[in-house]
């Protein structure tokens, strides 16, 4: 019989701190190897596939481009209010609301068109996820409702939503009956960085800038110290006079305006229209990529780039193996667990000991210690 | 008389999936863990209790699997949580997104292919009294199996010396561990208790409520359920009665769907999302009433000092 035991470091590991993501990284690809073998598939041919043939080209990268800045985007945001200890599960609805705030512009506005409209719908699209995330802080902060149940109900109500609007009012009259808008005019559609090279768009270029701004937020700035005090000793915030409630609108305004950002760039940008389904998953993925990047802004670029990869791995051994491409979900969640589970080794040192042992061992410390040994 | 009757049977069938998940829940809670990977493990639940139903062809190993399949897989969230101390709420959440990964991966085979289901009670001439027939001695054996487990639960935590334990794990780890419990293994047990009962009511959904496998077929109903330990105070007879409200807003929402109610049919479908964050506010609402309620020590990691 085997037991572990943890055991508190006197101060956090710097070194594991920084090797932890690449364990855990490394672990996901032994525990993807024995899942792919059990599927009867050659563990480094699906590898290969998975990891380096999505990426072996010039507008494959762009690709991982597209998948990465909603990623990214969500992330950063999400970063914050974990921080703080406040719990916004529901940015997948956010990530909706902004888009749909951000297409009521070309959709009901096709003849608007120049150079002031994509800037309005970008905002209007943080506006709308802001919007959305609003519900979840006014009732947290109001009447005390858990914000992890509350933000997670209105991921489903957003998508029912979004459905109806796409079916409904806002379906294209021309579309032979298709679920969908109409295409977005040339003015309201996102730019492709280098068309040449392939179909990244600005998007990408907002999730960086919106990583660095956060990072600066968070290491420089007065704000960002409150977050991390109130986050990890709400007491010690409240004498130093930061108010948790403005805390908590502050991070789900911040986290829900990035999400929605996101939404309408993928809209506008990857899309062009709006569809019943606009988002796979991206917006629970994104939390696993702000934990991988350990939740600091410049990490979860890179864990953004690494789960965008999962997803085209994904599509990449669906297509080449026949292998459902639920397999990147799999991925993502195992990822998830190990860097949960390498993360204690920061805190803890963990001791794998019999339990036999531990009889003994305890026997041998009663013996050396006389005192010990009177007191019984 | 027969309509109304039909449409109680239906509430109750969609009732007893949220009213198991929340009684496992309920003990996992009580015990001081917050697990958020219920709506993961009933949907691993629900492929398992199918596949295994499928490929036997016996609905009652597929209700066995189920079982073990909700409790393997919670397993997994207990060894992080309790074994290496991680964050509760980011292990529960992964613990869902992997369920619902894995859970599309295993079942892609399944899609479309014809499930069993469990047979209905059918005890010869009680089953056949009227009104009330039906009701009591003509349902599926989970629905049996679900008030039993709310009355032993109930039972179990409130009038037995090891209940009164968990409770006082639940309300203070670092106490309860001074007095020489086990905190760790009640916790063990508890959280595989609940990954038991989040299997047995994923099953209900693949063996009995609609016995086929459909991709994230649980709906949310995980969440829904977790809510439900909330909206209950967690005490196990008013998770009963939250649970057969919920079951009767969803059998609502879908009669109303299918009358024609000239209401968009994604709106009513939304109302069970809506409800849960109305009954939340509700409930919380009174700081004070909430705090007393919620067991003390709820999502804190405990790491035994030696």
């Amino acid at each position: 019989m085997m037991r572990l035991e943890l055991v508190k470091r006197p101060q956090r590991s710097a070194l594991f701190s920084a090797l932890s993501p690449f364990i855990a990284f490394a672990l996901t690809i032994i525990a993807g190897a024995i899942m792919f073998a059990l599927l009867g598939v050659n563990p480094l041919t699906a590898f290969r596939i998975y990891f380096i043939e999505p990426i072996s080209q010039v507008w494959q990268l762009h690709e991982l481009a597209i998948k990465a800045a909603p990623l990214i985007l969500i992330a950063v945001g999400l970063s914050v209010c974990y921080k703080a200890n406040i719990w916004n599960i529901g940015a997948e609805g956010q990530f909706v609301f902004g888009a749909i705030f951000g297409s009521a512009i070309p959709v009901l506005f096709p003849q608007f068109e120049g150079p002031l409209v994509l800037p309005l719908m970008l905002l209007l699209g943080m506006v709308g996820g802001a919007a959305y995330a609003a519900i979840p802080a006014l009732l947290k902060t109001r009447f005390n409702t858990n914000e992890i149940l509350t933000s997670l109900m209105l991921v489903y109500v957003a998508q029912l939503f979004l459905d109806w609007l796409v079916r409904g009012p806002w379906r294209d009259p021309q579309g032979h009956g298709f679920p969908q808008t109409i295409q977005f005019g040339d003015s309201s559609v996102l730019p492709e960085l280098m068309p040449d090279a392939g179909r990244a768009n600005w998007g990408f270029v907002f999730a960086l800038v919106a990583a660095v701004l956060i990072w600066i937020l968070m290491s420089r700035m007065l704000k960002g110290f409150e977050v991390r005090v109130l986050g990890s000793s709400p007491r010690a915030g409240r004498f130093a006079g930061f108010g948790l409630n403005r805390m908590v609108f502050f991070a789900f305004l911040l986290s829900g305006a990035l999400a929605g950002l996101a939404g309408i760039s993928e809209v506008s940008g990857a899309i062009g229209q709006l569809q019943p389904v606009i988002s796979p998953g991206y917006g629970f993925t994104a939390i696993i990529v702000a934990f991988l990047g350990r939740l600091n802004p410049l990490g979860i670029i890179a864990a953004g780039l690494v789960l965008a990869l999962t997803y085209l791995g994904g599509e990449a051994v669906q297509s080449a193996l026949g292998i459902s491409d639920k397999v990147a979900r799999v991925f993502q969640g195992m990822l998830l667990f190990f860097v949960l589970g390498c993360d204690t080794l920061i805190h803890y040192r963990i001791r794998l000991i019999g339990l036999a042992l531990t009889k003994q061992e305890g026997a041998a410390k009663l013996e050396a210690t006389p005192k010990l040994k009177e007191a019984r | 008389m027969d309509i109304t009757v039909n449409i109680l049977l239906t509430i109750a069938t969609a009732a007893t999936p949220l009213l198991i998940a929340a009684i496992g829940e309920l003990v996992v809670e009580r015990s001081g863990v917050l697990n958020l990977g219920v709506e993961g493990m009933m949907i691993m639940g629900a492929v398992g209790g199918f596949g295994a139903g499928y490929l036997t062809g016996s609905p009652w190993i597929g209700l066995l699997a189920a079982i073990a399949m909700g409790a393997v897989f919670s397993l997994l969230f207990a060894v992080m949580t309790l074994s290496l101390a991680t964050n509760q709420v980011a292990t529960g959440l992964s613990l869902t997104l992997l369920g619902l990964g894995l859970s599309g991966m295993i079942g892609t085979s399944f899609v479309g292919q014809p499930g069993v289901r469990l047979p209905n009670l059918d005890i010869p001439g009680l089953s056949s009294i009227p009104v009330v027939g039906k009701l009591l001695f003509g349902q599926d054996p989970i629905f049996y199996i679900s008030i039993a487990l709310t009355a032993a639960v109930m039972w179990f935590l409130f009038k037995t010396r090891t209940g009164l334990t968990l409770r006082s794990i639940g309300d203070s780890h670092a106490s309860a561990h001074a007095l020489g419990i086990k905190v760790i293994r009640y916790r063990y047990l508890s959280v595989i208790f609940g990954g038991a009962c989040a299997g047995l009511a994923g099953g209900h959904l693949s063996l009995v409520y609609t016995p086929q496998w459909v991709e994230n077929m649980s709906a949310g109903r995980g969440w829904i359920a977790l809510a439900l330990v909330v909206f209950a105070s967690w005490r196990p007879w008013r998770v009963l009665a939250g649970a057969y409200i919920f079951g009767a807003v969803w059998i609502g929402q879908l009669h109303a769907q299918a009358f024609g109610i000239p209401v968009p049919s994604q709106m009513l479908s939304s109302l069970p999302y809506l409800a849960t964050v109305v009954v939340l506010v509700l409930i919380s609402r009174n700081k004070r009433l909430t705090m007393m309620n919620t067991p003390a020590s709820l999502g804190q990691p405990f790491v035994p000092d030696r």
